[in-house]
């Protein structure tokens, strides 16, 4: 025991501190390219014909920081720290530590540089790197995997925590997503474009294989990391079973996989193919239910908390979330249910009720967990806590119910025959229609940003307070020493 | 048999075979043994071992 005490001095806090930051830093800025273009999709005009800030090139802009800046940076955080604690035992290497944050912030800077100057790889969604920065990805991804696995090889504690087995497993999964799916041929040394090389149905199969995956270890399986920590450290109680908590892993693991076949319904794509992904589907509602009941039944017998911590209620609801977007997400699968939605803005609002209400809620609860504890010192407000936290959720909900009423909506004009068996509708008028749900998702991301900004200000006069006790007591000190010297 | 192990037909349904006993196994390795449920139900204790490190360290130092 006292030597897990002895070793947590020499924790590698400042590579954790430094990811959090920039965390906090890349959601911003991503959130509010996302809020921008939700404007433009209402308000056109606010395109004003720069092409850098048109829809198009801001969108992969919007999703790679909140997925990779935002998201990336706090997983590093969160991995990096419960690596740390859990396994007793410092950081194995702190300057291959150090590569993978400047190396993930030159990729997250020269990608947004890439996309607004439209130097896109767009065949491939949430992949749109061009070549040579994707081998820069793939050289800090090796270099994270190392420093994760010698850090729990060299591991004081006997047993590997299960949040170490799902960060494990994220990386392990995004190396592969990540090399197979950009398997392509360059155009030329110093040319940014290249060709991938699958080609026709088998590069959608592998895009949504990527595409799919991404979204069940990138941001679940890593973020149910996250949660197989924080939430017990928060709740003061250990998680509700560690025995269900393995199961959920491999349940995860060996399903996941499978599914992404379920993003091409109705194509090109053989039946069988898409039939097997949406049997897998609707399988993995098991998994992530059990996940989510674990994480939630973690505070059985001490429900009170929620009425007291805030940061508690931002954990709860994330999973709350977690166990929405995960049935809808099977409901959407079936090819009956995904004939209407698919193409239409349900499947935005679903992508954002794991994003926003899943992803970034238990991203600020662990945040919130967390950086206090880095600085040695308490959170500046908790009142401001909570604001945060009914900004986040009424911004989702709006978000939400505003995109299931466009996107259902949408899908249904869309389909509507006259008794001539013509379309019922012509385009525009489905563009109309969505007027108004695109206002209120605006309304409601600006909401679930405000909140961001409140976060920020929160977390930076914690930061300003704890140098300023620091600095008092280093004063006192050199007082009392000098008292004693009789100076 | 390489022959055979080199026909993707047989060897999808193989690999979802390995998969599927594999997974069944590890639920099995979970849920059937008494004592090995004790032991594993006790690592849900290791992030709380930090914080008693942390406390034993306090009190080693204040005894000197």
């Amino acid at each position: 025991m006292v030597q897990g005490a002895v070793a947590n001095t020499q924790y590698n806090y400042e590579i954790v501190k430094k990811f959090a930051i920039m965390s906090l830093v890349w959601g911003v800025f991503g959130m509010s390219g996302g809020v921008y273009i939700a404007a433009e999709l209402a308000f056109p005009f606010l395109n004003f014909d720069i092409a850098q800030i048109t829809f198009g090139r801001l969108r992969p802009v919007h999703t790679s920081l909140v997925i990779f800046g935002f998201g990336g940076n706090a997983l590093f955080a969160t991995s990096y720290y419960v690596v740390q604690r859990t396994c007793q035992t410092p950081l194995a290497s702190n300057w291959m530590a150090g590569l993978t944050f400047w190396g993930w912030q030159a990729v997250l800077f020269l990608g947004v540089l890439s996309y607004m100057n439209g130097i896109v790889d767009s065949s491939k969604e949430y992949a749109e790197f061009p070549w040579y920065l994707d081998i820069l990805i793939a050289i800090v991804w090796i270099a994270y995997f190392a420093v994760f696995l010698l850090t729990l090889l060299r591991r004081s504690q006997p047993h590997i925590y299960v949040a170490n087995w799902f960060y494990l497993a994220f990386i392990l999964a995004t190396a592969i997503l990540h090399i197979f799916r950009n398997l392509s041929v360059p155009v030329g040394l110093f040319h940014p474009d290249s060709y991938s090389v699958y080609a026709g149905v088998q590069d959608a199969m592998v895009q949504w294989w990527y595409g799919h995956n991404s979204v069940g270890f990138f941001l679940t399986a890593a973020f149910l990391g996250m949660m197989y920590y924080f939430v017990p450290k928060q709740a003061g109680r250990p998680i509700y079973s560690y025995r269900l908590s393995i199961i959920h892993f491999w349940a995860l693991s060996f399903m996941y996989m499978w599914v992404g076949g379920h993003h091409l319904h109705w194509t090109a794509l053989p039946d069988w193919a898409s039939s097997l992904a949406a049997a897998f589907s609707i399988m993995l509602l098991m998994p992530s239910w059990g996940g989510m009941i674990n994480g939630i039944m973690t505070l059985s017998g001490a429900w009170d908390k929620l009425r007291t911590d805030p940061i508690m209620l931002f954990m709860i609801t994330a999973l709350s979330f977690y166990g929405m977007s995960t049935f809808e997400g099977p409901m959407m699968s079936l090819k009956s249910v995904n004939a209407l939605s698919h193409y239409t803005d349900w499947t935005i609002g679903h992508v954002h009720s794991g994003a926003l209400g899943w992803v970034a809620m238990i991203t600020f609860g662990s945040l919130y967990h967390m950086m206090p504890r880095l600085w040695e010192t308490r959170l500046y407000s908790t009142k401001l806590v909570y604001v945060h936290f009914w900004l986040a959720t009424i911004g989702i909900v709006l978000y939400i119910s505003a995109m299931w009423v466009s996107g259902i909506g949408q899908g249904l004009m869309l389909r509507a025959f006259d008794q001539y068996g013509n379309l019922a509708y012509t385009f525009i008028e489905t563009v109309s229609f969505m007027h108004l749900p695109l206002v209120v998702r605006m309304v409601g991301g600006m909401l679930f940003v405000s909140g961001l900004l409140l976060m920020c200000f929160n977390i930076y006069m914690t930061i300003r307070h704890a140098k300023h006790e620091q600095k008092a007591i280093e004063e006192a000190q050199l007082a009392a020493k000098l008292a004693r010297a009789g100076v | 048999m390489f022959e055979w192990l080199s026909n993707m037909e047989n060897t999808k349904p193989l690999a979802l075979v390995i998969f599927f006993i594999s997974y069944v196994g590890i639920v099995w390795y979970v849920v059937a043994n008494r004592k090995r449920s004790q032991r594993l139900e006790s690592y849900k204790n290791i992030p709380f071992q930090e914080d008693d490190a942390l406390k034993t360290q306090d009190k080693v130092e204040k005894n000197g």
